[in-house]
């Protein structure tokens, strides 16, 4: 091998070796003796940890499931390519007994390993269900209502708007952003008819979740255009819609998990999307074994999605707002308002 | 009003292009190929996070930045020119080692695998008569702006009226003339990718400077459309500012008109289209510099 291939080689190889570097190392024990704690395996979304969002929560899930029940688990980060079967084949492979994978990219993997891992059960946050779909008896796909939760907030944004215009930033254009869209203007409309939504979506490829410039812009955009409140269910390519109140001075509302860190001030709330809730309920019941394989809805009544009310909001929210609010969830739950979900 | 905000987005989408698309026209120029740029943008934003963090001054991030994008392109040249191996693969391994290796640090230095904590962004100058134009003054006042205005005016002027300029461009078309010359060709295309590397990380610092933070892929492809500028504009910086100024004004109209009674799906192509065009019908014939991608080997010369 001559001088310059051998530096080519060293340069992809050392290339390749790094995001693998940054993952934890998967223990390889074989299925555990009868009594021992439940293994769990867990592989994240685009994001990884320390997102603040998404897959923070799943991880706030696992952790409580430690604390609580006392199981065992296992986290895997995949990079950019398309090694989520890969990360989850490791973890099925090496000895647990329940895999997560958080997001609705892992649908396909998800699916196919189910069938070649029969006796490992598998779990897929925010599953795509195509018609005719029949999930395996060890595959359980977890929904969340966002239509829900976004219908409130945008309840919210209706009776505070000043301007009558309010806006949505959506990160990759699919019906999963669509759903948020949709219950947003539906609330929006419910409380202020004569009020209307600007939406933008950052692109139509995965990356469009991690794009704050875009999301910046795409802000700065709405908030010119006259809307005053904006929210946005767009991943990391929202701290770029943050970034745009701040400069601007107007408020914007946070998605997944609470938001109110990333622009003081200026988060009027968050719609979160409990995914701590959902896999700490389906681990304790899988730990108590009353596995289900199929699809797992959490809505509003289930408190899986909700929106943030706290201390560093309540100023911006005057108490016969909230009251209403509150109303709207009680005859969502009771079922007499059904929030569209396209 | 409108058009003002417009420009004002347009001029601030194009920024990292420009710097990007600058440096790249002058490394090919010198023959030698940098895909790397999206990495050496990804590191430049990445030590423009960590230089404002530790220090709590956004010119040491612009710093940190520029000196992270020499690095990289360092190693790009070391690769390249040095062991003369092939410019695309090293170009490629460097977008995927700085890929993961900003993850890596990210997970370091911030404990989180996508996003830096907050820090300081460049602050705006207030420019007289201009300053004052709704949407597009603060615009204008934004340092990072005027330099790249001055870099693209400046790295013409060395490309084709200094003396450097003129022994890099040899060194892309006919190197084997240079060294005839007495010139170390070895050493002029390593300026140029230096060159490249440090306003690659200027790029770079520009996103993270208008965020305030660092996340993970943030650079989303620029790297390559500078590239794809960089020959509209005919390997020239000012043919590749203009491009890049019609790829911000086309990314700014898409974003604007979307929610209007256009197909969303159409606008999204809209950028894309707008190089299609260009590079199709209205720039006429492009041509490389004839030694590009050429590793330059003294014994077989």
């Amino acid at each position: 091998m001559s001088p310059r291939r051998l530096a080519a080689a060293a340069a992809l190889a050392a290339a390749v070796a790094l995001p693998l570097a940054c993952s934890q190392p998967a223990s390889r024990a074989k299925s555990p003796a009868a009594g021992a704690p439940l293994r769990v395996g867990l592989v994240f979304d685009v994001g990884g940890r320390g997102d603040k969002s998404f897959n923070d929560a799943a991880y706030a899930g696992l952790e409580r499931a430690k604390r609580e029940l006392g199981i065992d688990f296992v986290t895997l980060e995949t990079g950019e390519g398309n090694d989520r079967e890969a990360a989850m084949r490791q973890l099925a492979a090496g000895g647990s007994q329940l895999v997560f994978g958080v997001g609705f990219l892992f649908t396909d993997d998800i699916r196919n390993l189910a069938k070649e891992f029969p006796d490992v059960k598998f779990a897929c946050v925010d599953y795509t269900l195509q018609p005719g779909d029949t999930l395996l008896p060890n595959l359980v796909a977890l929904k969340f209502k966002e239509e829900e939760g976004s219908y409130l907030v945008g309840a919210l944004a209706g009776l505070l708007t000043k301007t009558h215009k309010v806006g949505f930033v959506g990160g990759m254009e699919i019906p999963l952003i669509k759903k948020f869209e949709a219950g947003y203007r539906a609330g929006v409309q419910k409380v202020c008819p004569r009020c209307e939504v600007v939406v933008k979506y950052a692109g139509t490829t995965g990356s469009a979740f991690k794009d704050p410039t875009k999301g910046k812009e795409l802000g700065l955009s709405e908030y010119h255009q006259g809307a005053d409140i904006i929210f946005h269910a767009s991943g990391s390519t929202g701290l770029g819609v943050f970034e745009a109140a701040r400069e601007l001075d107007r408020l914007a509302i946070g998605v997944d998990s609470d938001q109110g860190d990333e622009a003081p001030g200026h988060v009027l709330t968050s719609m979160v999307k409990r995914v701590d809730t959902a896999v700490f309920d389906l681990i304790r019941d899988t730990r108590a074994g009353q596995w289900q394989g199929g699809v797992r809805v959490f809505g509003l009544a289930e408190h899986g999605v909700g929106w943030v009310y706290d201390d560093r909001n309540r100023g911006l929210i005057p108490a016969p707002v909230k009251a209403e609010v509150d109303s709207l969830e009680r005859e969502i739950v009771a079922g007499r308002i059904v929030a569209p979900d396209q | 009003m409108d058009l003002l905000l417009f420009l004002a987005a347009a001029l601030r989408i194009s920024v990292p292009y420009t710097l990007a698309a600058l440096g790249a026209s002058i490394n090919e120029r010198g023959g030698v190929i940098n895909i790397a740029l999206e990495g050496i943008m990804l590191n430049g934003a990445l030590a423009y996070v960590l230089g404002a963090w530790w220090t709590g001054n956004a010119w040491a991030g612009i710093a940190a930045a520029v000196a992270g994008g020499v690095a990289t392109g360092a190693l790009h040249a070391l690769v390249t020119v040095r062991f003369r191996a092939d410019q695309i693969t090293s170009g490629l391994g460097i977008n995927l080692l700085a890929a993961g290796l900003t993850k890596f640090v990210l997970t370091q230095v911030f404990h989180s695998s996508s996003n830096s904590a907050r820090v300081v962004g460049l602050p705006d100058w207030r420019l007289p008569v201009v300053g004052g134009l709704p949407g597009l003054g603060p615009v204008l006042g934004t340092p990072l702006v005027l330099l790249t205005i001055a870099l693209v005016l400046g790295g013409h002027w060395l490309l084709f009226r200094s003396v450097f300029g003129l022994r890099l461009r040899t060194m892309g078309e006919r190197p084997e003339a240079g060294a005839t010359l007495g010139l170390r060709v070895a050493a002029y295309r390593t300026a140029g990718v230096l060159l490249s590397g440090a306003l690659a990380g200027l790029a770079g610092a520009w996103l993270a400077s208008e965020q305030h933070s660092f996340t993970d892929g943030m650079t989303g492809g620029r790297g390559y459309i500078a590239l794809a500028a960089m020959i509209v504009g005919k390997w020239t910086p000012l043919g590749a500012a203009a491009a890049c100024l019609l790829f911000g004004a086309a990314e700014a109209l898409q974003i604007t008109l979307q929610g209007a009674a256009f197909p969303n799906e159409v606008l999204q192509m809209l950028p894309y289209l707008v190089t299609m065009l260009v590079l199709a019908g209205f720039i006429g014939r492009a041509t490389a510099p004839r030694a590009i991608g050429v590793p330059y080997d003294p014994e077989e010369a």
